[in-house]
């Protein structure tokens, strides 16, 4: 697979502490390797360079959620919103689109309108101290109606090329989507390693009090954290509009618990403080291999959703087990 | 001041209880994970006495409170309870036999009405339904306030009360156990005069109607007044039993401390002329909103000022007021002669000071971040280019705090919380020094340390003196305040009750201003 492969230890270490990380790292990993090994033997053309195209492309959406969804969970929050941002996002940028208004423009209104609702929700989560699950619960349940009311309920259909492109275009025979999703997660892996704000996160999401005693501005790191979420919902509602040619308001139903399960399985602790932007992009390909194999074996639908259900539990025991 | 005890001593009823026991624990030993907390304890209870437990924090009272109750289990000893040798095995075993405690916090579910938490834990009336009979457990919760002498209306929530109110609840619940045994744990620590007296007229009847009552306090004036005998522990062994017409404060105070200052780093340098030197840090009647009552201070450079008193004092909230956590209600604070506002913990860092708090683990670590991390976290933006931070660039600095301090850690790389408790200590230490404070504000440096790593931080702490830092530092070991304080401040509900140098400062003398008996 052409995943980016995760921790090389950097310093010398006694062997227990270098295997120790690099085991909790990989194991994911390993999983992955294993299921794609398993659907390499017995599914038909699951490593075809078009079906891995195609799992990639079809995790894009997902992964660019979870990028955002790791930033909040590593801070020990959670963000139930972001399914809803994308069909808002998405209705809006095509809504403008069809208007008017330059695309480039109207993809970047979209993702500033994500931006926006993360805002308010990291607004209510960090002055107001209310919890993450209920604001963001309550703005999952509000955005999705400003969105069905701006698009009258129905969905807006697409024309500018341009804009399709980013959704449903390719460069190179890669579609696009995947390229954006690769800045996403090199960017994401910069914020979290090199840049204070990165080092804050994973100090608010470990100790609260004790990053708040160190002089950390816990408030405005935890408003930047719900914004960034909300700003990848927004691109990934514009790539998802794109694909699908056109803003609708029932975009994105359940996809932010998606995005958590990807996380989860990805290795980072709901407690925060814990984990990894590579090990979030494991957690999303697990969960799209197993779809396509599924697929590939003509296994019905229903009966894949009993199984990941399944995996995503067994999934995170072997994690504890691990640690 | 022996005026003052006498005549405390003459207010109290005297002799009131019987010579019955109701409860004798005899050679009662503890230990948890490898220390002995408990040695070789003998405590008899009366029916219809009231029996003060005294001693320092950490000299075993409230492990031998929670054995009593059945919370824990003593490692060998005796309990005979009621003329039985008795073995608990958990505190509901305990209280259905009428031993009830009462906590210090209050442990009350504050949704629920009075009448329930009163009867919380015994089975609720029921009908033929099997639906709860409220008017039922409202009268029964009724008969109990009023035995009691309260009016409280049972059907309120004990949201809506205040502490003192609270507090009866608590007995309340207590009774309706029919307990024979009642531990109360500091129960005036958060009530007014005037509560006070009211509860302990509670106290009075319930000793009347031939409760025993173990009544832990710190207040010396109330020991004096409310009990009829008093125990002594220091350093989990018994002391003393004595009626308390047969003591006095001052004999009470040199039994609850008479430690040695044996293996301890002893400061030697003492900075000389201190008067002479600009303070560094000046408090003008500071005062906060909870306990912080008007405290004026002095601290020069290279000074190190230990703040000595009871938990509860004050101490914390005097720190948590200088540095920006809590806010300041009345008062100044000058640094270098000037005088600075600071609402945060960022502006107190701004202005040079720094602050390592009271519990390493829930205020001061980072756990889930490397040794190095944790060192580095309040200079990050020192070593960033063009917002990047230079990982390569922090080692020479994060070395040298390791090397400094003698933290033991395999790498810099490795968790902080694989660190021993001493070199967390360490780390938290050398993330504070690494901002170049002027002012360094302690808080309990040395707590959940082994005696080994006690002594290295005490050296640290007077190295860092010596190069010109001002140290104020909160220690409930009197030991440790002796040996490391240049100047001794005792700290009791909130005011500065003394200052002492280090020569004329002794064990005696700062419990003595610690338990509030002042001389005049």
């Amino acid at each position: 697979m052409n995943t980016n492969t995760p921790l090389t230890s950097r310093n010398p270490l006694t062997f227990k502490q270098k295997v120790l990380p690099v085991w909790n790292q990989l194991g994911m990993l390993i999983i992955l390797i294993l299921l794609c090994a398993i659907m390499a033997m017995f599914a038909p053309y699951f490593t075809e360079v078009h079906n891995i195209l195609n799992i990639l492309k079809q995790s894009s959406i997902t992964a660019i959620l979870a990028a955002g969804m790791t930033v909040v969970i590593l801070t020990g929050g959670i963000d139930l919103s972001v399914g809803s941002t994308l069909a808002l996002s998405g209705v809006i940028s095509v809504m403008l689109t069809n208007a008017g208004i330059p695309p480039v423009l109207a993809m970047l209104t979209g993702a500033a309108v994500g931006y926006i609702a993360g805002f308010i929700n990291g607004y209510f989560t960090a002055v107001t101290k209310l919890p993450a699950f209920v604001v963001t619960l309550g703005s999952m349940t509000y955005l999705r109606g400003i969105a069905f009311v701006i698009s009258g309920g129905l969905p807006l259909v697409l024309t500018n090329k341009f804009f399709i492109f980013f959704g449903a275009g390719s460069m190179l025979g890669v579609p696009t989507p995947i390229y954006i999703m690769a800045v996403v997660y090199v960017i994401m892996f910069f914020v979290l390693k090199y840049t204070m704000f990165g080092r804050h996160l994973y100090a608010i999401g470990g100790n609260e009090e004790a990053a708040r005693l160190t002089g950390i501005k816990v408030e405005r790191t935890l408003i930047n954290v719900y914004s960034i979420s909300g700003l990848m919902a927004g691109i990934a509602g514009v790539v998802m509009a794109g694909r699908v040619i056109s803003g609708q308001p029932n975009a994105g139903i359940s996809f932010e618990l998606d995005a958590i399960a990807a996380v989860i399985l990805g290795g980072t602790s709901f407690v925060g403080g814990v984990g990894k932007i590579q090990g979030t992009i494991i957690g999303v390909l697990i969960m799209a291999v197993l779809s396509n194999g599924l697929t590939l074996l003509d296994v019905d639908f229903y009966w894949q959703m009993i199984v990941k259900g399944i995996v995503i539990v067994i999934a995170v025991l072997l994690d504890k087990f691990r640690n | 001041m022996s005026r003052v005890a006498n005549s405390l001593i003459n207010r109290k009823p005297q002799g009131t209880h019987s010579n019955e026991i109701v409860l004798s624990m005899d050679g009662i030993y503890k230990s948890f994970s490898g220390v002995q907390v408990l040695r070789d304890i003998h405590l008899d209870l009366y029916k219809g006495e009231v029996h003060a437990l005294m001693g320092e924090n950490g000299a075993g009272k409230s492990t031998l409170m929670k054995i009593m109750a059945g919370i824990y289990r003593p490692d060998s000893g005796k309990i005979v309870y009621q003329g039985q040798e008795t073995v608990w095995h958990n505190p509901l075993e305990a209280r259905g036999k009428g031993i009830s405690v009462i906590h210090q916090e209050i442990s009350l579910s504050p949704n629920l009405t009075i009448g329930e938490n009163i009867l919380m834990g015994t089975k609720f009336p029921k009908n033929r339904l099997g639906l709860i009979q409220w008017d039922v457990i409202h009268k029964q919760a009724k008969t109990i306030l009023e035995s009691i002498g309260s009016s409280l209306d049972p059907r309120t929530k004990v949201s809506e009360l205040s502490v003192a109110q609270q507090q009866i609840v608590e007995i309340a619940r207590a009774l309706s156990f029919n307990s024979e045994v009642l531990i109360m744990d500091e129960p005036t620590a958060s009530l007014t005069d005037k509560e006070i007296d009211k509860l302990f007229v509670i106290i009075d009847d319930l000793r009347q109607r031939g409760v025993a009552i173990v009544y832990i306090s710190h207040r010396m004036d109330e020991i004096f007044r409310i009990s009829d005998r008093c125990t002594v522990l220091r350093d989990g062994q018994w002391i003393s039993s004595h009626p308390i017409s047969q003591t006095n404060p001052e004999l009470l105070v040199k039994q609850m401390v008479g430690r040695e200052l044996s293996d301890l780093f002893l400061k030697t340098f003492t900075p000389p002329s201190l008067a002479e030197k600009e303070p560094v840090l000046e408090l003008i009647t500071v005062s906060d909103k909870d306990i912080v009552d008007k405290v004026s201070l002095k601290i020069h450079p290279g000074e190190i000022v230990g703040l000595a008193g009871l938990v509860g004092a004050g101490r914390t909230e005097l720190f948590r007021t200088i540095f920006g956590i809590s806010k300041m209600t009345t008062g100044e604070i000058r640094l270098d002669g000037k005088r600075v506002t600071i609402k945060s913990p960022i502006e107190a860092m701004k202005h040079g000071i720094a602050h390592v708090p009271e519990s390493r683990k829930e205020q001061g670590l980072f756990p889930n971040l490397s040794v190095k991390e944790n060192i580095i976290m309040n200079q990050m933006h020192t070593y960033r280019k063009a917002g990047v931070l230079q990982y390569e660039r922090m080692n020479p600095e994060i070395d040298k705090y390791i090397k400094d301090l003698g933290v033991r850690t395999a790498s810099p790389e490795q968790n902080v919380m694989g660190l021993s408790g001493g070199n967390q200590q360490k780390v938290v230490i050398a993330r504070w020094l690494s901002i170049g404070p002027k002012v360094l504000l302690l808080d309990e440096p040395t707590r959940g340390v082994d005696v080994g790593a006690k002594t290295e931080i005490h050296k640290i702490i007077c190295e860092l003196a010596e190069k010109g830092l001002a140290v104020l530092m909160v220690s409930s070991e009197l030991p440790e305040i002796l040996a490391v304080s240049d100047r001794i401040l005792v700290m009791h509900e909130g005011k500065l009750k003394a200052e002492l140098s280090r020569e004329e400062a002794t064990q005696e003398k700062i419990m003595y201003y610690a338990t509030g008996e002042i001389k005049k």
